[in-house]
């Protein structure tokens, strides 16, 4: 009796978001599954609801298509690496060096550019790496030669790496910080040194912080389309590039969706790899 | 290290070691320790005397603020912790999670170079030392606290080392499994004869397990000794209060110890033998405690009183508010120096 009334109570607090999600996001993942196996009839521009894998022909053969693939997880690889390599000592530090006063300046200091705009923040990044910006004129002024970065795949890889970085500090933190002092003590206890301390304990047991902040550096940055649009160049462009201009430029929504399902498959096999790494667990 | 005074040097020895932490409040002010070879050592006081300090600063995850520490004759003072000749059982036990129990054991043979064989091989053996050869390819997070426990044990024996420091190692565990290992403990310390020092806050467990204890209080040593000298002849009233339960009277500004089970309570009010100090009083409170009874006795000024242990076959006629005298012999009590 009060069973019963138990699990209806469950349902109705479910229902709503259980709902919410199947309708809207399933619902819009299920019909980007079938529209990716349309096509656009090339006169009236309309969509024709017959099956064929023409899309994925295309997205097979024409290597203008494997280029931009390649570049997009070519450089989300690249940029989770770079913040892997950037976040593990401010991310040490922060864990394990200061006290709660300092560590809380720290991580305040570290989400404050999160306050602001994104656009805000990769246009500075324009202002900072353009022919006449700051960075050239700093470099003039030191007497080193002049970079140009700008509008290069360069100049994504900085500001994605940039952009990305508090993404990938903060998980570590708490990753290194869940990690008992008596570890390292044990370790060292056992006679190895702070380095092979390191190699054998905190390393392996921070990989679950790094699984989950790669979520962010590795996933988010695969399906990006804004950044290589206002710091990339000409040959800068990701597949969200290529599936915006199909959406909004050609109407050719078939073809996109073709595109976003490579794209999907991706980053759910790498979800299933960040999950194998413990990017999931605790937190 | 392998010259004659060396050989004959004690297993550890501080002198006036200090030390301080964050804003200068004392934690240590002035340790002087000796301790021998193959002595199963325990270092008790309460929370916050310094013991576990002591304890770190012989590990060298601390370094003194002034002091020096010597391992076996060598000055290590400075020295980090791999490079000494200590293992240590840690307070939460330190087990790697990331590793098999086997391979949390062999860490430290990894770590200096040994063999794959040899490693697995005395791995095994140490944990069968333990009794638990048969989950070596366990994580540590599917065992109980009191296999964790022996792991760390396990894990601190196989690389025989001269020393081994056990912080706590028995806090976590309930009652009955406590006994149990203290009784393994001390087994496995004179099996393998290593120097084993050892810190807790339990006097019970201090007196059943060392052959010599040292008493801090505050930072400093208040005495050292073996179980009995501890508990007979204590150097100061912090020691006789905090080892054992204790009666401390006062007579002609001295403080005078009486255990509580070298008291007997007479019910007939009989003149008091010659030989026999006593304090007439009223019964206030009777707790049953199984093989004795405890009595608190109140004086007829109602502010000096004893708590005796009296057997419990002897305590059947008591009742409280009854008339009785509290005697003791003149041998038992014994003057605190103050």
């Amino acid at each position: 009796m009060t069973g019963g009334r138990k699990l209806l109570g469950h349902v109705a607090l479910l229902l709503p978001p259980f709902g919410w999600l199947t309708v809207f996001y399933l619902g819009s993942l299920f019909a980007l599954l079938l529209s990716a196996f349309w096509q656009v009839d090339s006169m009236s521009g309309e969509i024709l609801h017959e099956w064929t894998l023409d899309n994925f022909r295309i997205l097979a053969t024409d290597s203008t298509y494997r280029v931009i693939a390649e570049r997009t997880i070519g450089i989300a690889v690249l940029v989770t690496i770079t913040d892997i390599i950037l976040a593990w000592p401010l991310a040490y530090v922060i864990a394990r060096k200061v006290g709660p006063r300092m560590k809380l300046v720290l991580l305040v200091l570290v989400a404050l550019p999160l306050w602001s705009s994104m656009l805000a923040r990769i246009y500075s990044w324009r202002l900072i790496l353009g022919h006449d910006g700051v960075l050239n004129w700093f470099l003039r002024t030191a007497g080193l030669p002049e970079q140009s970065f700008a509008f290069t795949n360069v100049a994504l890889w900085i500001v994605f790496t940039y952009l990305w970085l508090p993404f990938m500090l903060m998980p570590l933190v708490s990753a290194l910080e869940r990690i008992p002092a008596s570890l390292p003590d044990a370790a060292g206890d056992m006679g190895a040194t702070p380095f092979q301390t390191f190699r054998t304990v905190i390393f392996p047991l921070a990989i679950p912080g790094m699984a989950a902040g790669s979520v962010f550096t590795f996933a988010v940055t695969l399906g990006e389309y804004v950044t290589p649009m206002l710091v990339g160049g000409a040959g800068s462009e990701f597949i969200g590039n290529v599936v915006y201009s199909n959406v909004g430029v050609s109407g050719n929504i078939p073809f996109a969706a073709a595109y976003s399902m490579i794209l999907l498959v991706v980053v759910g096999a790498y979800m299933l790899l960040a999950r194998r790494f413990g990017a999931f667990d605790g937190a | 290290m392998t010259d004659e005074s060396s050989l004959h040097a004690p297993a550890v020895s501080l002198t006036a070691l200090t030390k301080s932490y964050g804003h200068g409040k004392p934690v240590l002010k002035g340790i002087d320790l000796t301790i021998r070879r193959g002595e199963f050592f325990t270092m008790l006081g309460p929370s916050g005397s310094g013991k576990t300090t002591t304890l770190r600063l012989i590990g060298g995850f601390e370094l003194p603020d002034s002091g020096e520490v010597f391992l076996g004759g060598d000055k290590v003072t400075s020295l980090p912790p791999y490079r000494r000749d200590v293992n240590t059982m840690f307070q939460d036990y330190a087990l790697f999670p990331h590793m098999s129990l086997q391979d949390n054991v062999a860490y430290g043979m990894k770590i200096r170079g040994v063999g794959k064989a040899e490693r697995s091989e005395r791995a095994t053996k140490a944990l069968a030392m333990v009794h638990l050869e048969a989950v070596g390819d366990r994580r540590p997070s599917q065992l109980s606290g009191g296999q964790r426990q022996r792991v760390a044990l396990a894990r601190a024996l196989v690389n025989e080392p001269s020393l081994i420091l056990l912080d706590e190692p028995l806090g976590a565990l309930d009652l009955k499994l406590r006994r149990e290992m203290q009784v393994e403990l001390k087994n496995i310390q004179k099996q393998t004869g290593i120097t084993f020092v050892y810190v807790t806050h339990d006097q019970e467990e201090a007196l059943s397990m060392s052959d010599r204890i040292a008493v801090f209080s505050e930072g400093v040593i208040e005495q050292i000794g073996t179980p009995e000298e501890l508990y007979e002849r204590p150097a100061s009233g912090f020691v006789a209060r905090f080892i054992g339960s204790s009666n401390i009277l006062h007579e002609n500004g001295r403080e005078i110890l009486l255990r509580p089970e070298d008291i007997r309570l007479e019910q007939q009010d009989y003149a008091l033998a010659s030989h026999e100090d006593g304090l007439p009083g009223l019964v206030q409170e009777i707790s049953y405690l199984g093989p004795v009874t405890r009595c608190r006795v109140t004086g007829a000024d109602g502010d000096t009183g004893v708590t005796a242990m009296v057997p419990s076959r002897q305590a059947r006629g008591l009742s409280e508010n009854m008339a009785v005298r509290a005697v003791w012999s003149k041998e038992s009590a014994y003057p605190l120096s103050s």
